[in-house]
């Protein structure tokens, strides 16, 4: 079994697991959307980004498909990740702004702002209804068609598939469809948030392991070790 | 030359001379040989210099300059011998990211299994570069040898050349070219009687750019749709229908027989440090001569931009732009970097596959990133979000600075966009992408802030910001500008001084064209525009 370094904690992971499965399996929350459990993992949404390696090496890679491997080194957690992973949701939310699922992640990662024109557009291109018609019910009836800006998801040249059962899978496991409540701000690109506020701390102040206490730097350890540190220097 | 001056031709041979008159000349002095001209002085076309020499219908022809002479000494050593020499020579990948050669053949050669692939990527998707069609058009067999040598050192036996539809000439040549080989018993079973197996076919790519990138290659030639897949498992690994396989560019393939047959130590000695052999450029854009130009690795861009594409009169260059629609945009004053792997990427660009437009005063950095962000948030394949999403909402703030909406910060955004989807995206595509928006930016923030601020475009050619108007003293009146104008935004009478009728003019710039005195003049901020032709 693979010895890894996740977020600090070394764990000697299953072979074939990935990073996710083993961040999950610890408890660690790492948020994700185009990925499923029943599906093969896809890799397009950017959200379930983590850190591996260190120093100079270390890049961001998706944690759904990269395989665990032999003294890796994981952080799912630092300013890195969360600042890439604020500003694919920020693109997601300005591209689909009245999906539930993508407002209640809002809340939940701290993302406060929307810089980009909101597109309101009603798919965010994760891929989930095409893998789960294509793996789940075997059907093949809707895919992709064209690239960049251009893409859509949609049944061959548009019209009804034969190959449709109706079974509505592709509603059920879309991310868009459940909309956002319609409180009393529906106008708004971000909803009210009535969620949760939780986030992740210090980030001023300490690029690694943000901690996802909700208590806004007031629990005070990592402004400790980080004072302590400088007292050294 | 024309026709009639054959007879001199024949004549002055015949008696060993020349006819000086026809002789090429530039800037007063003549050239008797093709390499004294200065486009080809500094030049060293190890790869393409056999273009003009060989028929690429023929084999023959290839053969008698020494071709496949490579094979047959490669087919006499051990498959472990070939890659070590190729690592000595320090080759490394053409297609733009640079990786050893010599260490993909090693690790690809090392996996289990008895099955394995060696692909040939031909799907040069830059517009404006067309190095690796030359090659194919002009001498297939050089990469058909490279690929043989190449599948013979990982233990491949079956190959694809994944070739671009829209190189209907790459595709007749390659086909012949791996006919003929077949027929000589340099493919298919026990070639030339050493027991190794191996053969190519071709598969042909719709033009999307974004095939160029290895998984997304890969999936195409399986038939699938062309988008990439996040790494790991590396192609090496887990490539064409879940099997090894090794995939190099063109240009790569074609050096191989040249290492094999000259040494190692040979090509080792062209080229920087980590960088080595020749790299072949296709220069474009406000350059006197352009085209395919091959120089070795560590001249500086200025030696290929000034001294082999020579400058146009009047004109002073402001940039180059290397690595095709994701390279990025080097200033002037960094002409003196040598065209290597490290010092590209330092500067911000990448060597790419080696496109190089050059750019003078006349250009707008600011229309250039957006032109190149247009090309990009078309051709990126839409898996993943920020990619797709970012290049977009990139072309969106570059849209609104040439139209006069934009901000400080928006150019802030662009920053940190720019940064995030290097960072973030899946594939090379996306790692890239911002690269034509970061480097400007980078280079030439004084232009962005010129369009924000001033709302003023100094290389005048963002419309929003130009008029067009005309000089009353410099105007005869020969209604030119009027006659041509498609809006009729020209009034004035024959003999009188014209005048643009501004609520009218689309600023197309069509009386600018066609004014024989200079009299239309292109003012922007209230100044007049640095753009002068």
């Amino acid at each position: 079994m693979p010895k890894i370094a996740i977020d600090g904690i070394d764990f000697d992971a299953p072979e074939g697991w990935t990073i996710l499965d083993t961040a999950r399996f610890l408890g660690l929350e790492i948020p994700t959307l185009c990925y499923d459990e029943g599906l093969s993992a896809w890799g397009g949404c950017r959200l379930c980004l983590v850190e591996i390696g260190t120093g100079e090496q270390s890049e961001l890679v998706t944690s759904c498909t990269y395989p665990v491997e032999e003294g890796l080194i994981v952080r799912t957690a630092t300013k890195r990740v969360i600042d890439a992973r604020k500003m694919v949701l920020e693109l997601l939310i300005a591209q689909c702004p009245a999906s539930k699922v993508l407002q209640d992640m809002a809340a939940k990662i701290g993302l406060d702002r929307v810089r980009f024109k909101p597109k309101r557009e009603d798919c965010v291109y994760c891929g989930l209804c095409v893998r789960m018609c294509e793996e789940q019910m075997m059907a093949k009836a809707i895919g992709f068609v064209n690239r960049g800006n251009k893409l859509k998801i949609t049944t061959p040249f548009d019209i009804t598939s034969e190959e449709c059962r109706r079974c509505g899978a592709c509603m059920y496991i879309c991310p868009t469809c459940t909309l956002r409540c319609e409180g009393p701000e529906a106008e708004n690109v971000l909803c009210g948030r009535c969620y949760n506020e939780l986030q992740p701390t210090c980030l001023d102040v300490y690029e690694d392991y943000a901690c996802w206490m909700g208590l806004k730097g007031n629990c005070g350890t990592c402004v400790k070790e980080e004072t302590e540190k400088k007292k050294e220097d | 030359m024309k026709p009639e001056d054959a007879k001199s031709i024949v004549k002055s041979t015949l008696d060993g001379g020349i006819v000086d008159d026809l002789v090429y000349k530039e800037d007063g002095n003549s050239f008797i040989h093709l390499s004294e001209i200065p486009f080809y002085r500094k030049q060293m076309r190890i790869l393409s210099g056999k273009n003009p020499l060989v028929d690429p219908v023929n084999v023959e022809d290839y053969i008698a300059l020494g071709g496949y002479k490579a094979l047959v000494r490669a087919l006499q050593k051990s498959p472990e011998e070939i890659i070590g020499e190729i690592k000595t020579s320090g080759l490394r990948g053409r297609g733009g990211a640079g990786f050893p050669t010599g260490r993909k053949w090693e690790i690809t050669r090392a996996q289990k299994g008895k099955v394995k692939y060696m692909l040939c990527n031909a799907d040069e998707g830059d517009p404006g570069a067309y190095m690796d069609r030359s090659l194919l058009e002009g001498n297939p067999h050089s990469v058909i040898e490279g690929m043989i040598i190449g599948a013979y050192a990982i233990g491949a036996g079956e190959g694809w050349v994944y070739v671009r539809n829209e190189y209907p000439l790459a595709v007749k040549h390659v086909t012949i070219a791996i006919e003929q080989a077949r027929k000589l018993g340099l493919l298919g079973e026990n070639i030339l009687g050493s027991g190794f197996n191996f053969d190519i076919k071709i598969a042909r790519g719709a033009g999307a750019f974004v095939c160029g990138e290895e998984t997304a290659l890969i999936a195409s030639v399986e038939g699938k749709r062309g988008i990439p897949r996040q790494r790991p498992p590396f192609p090496a690994a887990y490539g064409l229908f879940a099997k090894p396989t090794n995939i190099n560019n063109v240009e790569t393939l074609a050096n191989v027989p040249i290492i094999i047959e000259k040494g190692a130590d040979w090509f080792a000695h062209i080229g920087t440090e980590k960088s080595k052999g020749t790299k072949i450029f296709s220069l474009v854009g406000k350059v006197r001569n352009t085209g395919l130009v091959e120089v070795p690795m560590g001249m500086t861009v200025g030696e290929v931009v000034f001294d082999i594409g020579g400058a146009l009169d009047g004109k002073r260059m402001k940039a180059v732009q290397i690595g095709g629609p994701s390279g990025g945009c080097i200033p002037r004053e960094l002409f003196h970097l040598p065209v290597d792997y490290e010092s590209l990427t330092g500067a911000g660009v990448i060597m790419g596959s080696g496109g190089m437009i050059v750019m003078d005063e006349n250009t707008c950095m600011v229309d250039i990133a957006k032109y190149f962000t247009n090309f990009l948030q078309e051709e990126s394949c839409g898996k993943c979000s920020i990619c797709r999403e970012g290049t977009q909402r990139m072309y969106e703030i570059l849209t609104g600075v040439t139209e006069g909406r934009g901000t400080e910060e928006g150019l802030t955004l662009l920053e940190e966009l720019g940064g995030i989807i290097k960072d973030a995206s899946m594939c090379g595509l996306g790692q890239t992408a911002p690269n034509p928006v970061i480097s400007t930016l980078r280079y030439f923030r004084d232009e962005y802030t010129a369009h924000i601020k001033e709302k003023r475009c100094p290389a005048g050619v963002c419309k929003t910001f130009i008029q067009y108007m005309i000089d009353l003293e410099k105007c005869t009146g020969c209604e030119l500008c009027r006659k041509n104008c498609p809006q009729e935004a020209v009034e004035g009478e024959r003999k009188k001084p014209h005048s643009i009728m501004q609520d009218k003019c689309i600023k197309c710039g069509i009386c600018y064209d066609v004014c024989e005195f200079d009299a239309v003049v292109k003012i922007t901020g209230g100044k007049n525009a640095k753009n002068s032709n």
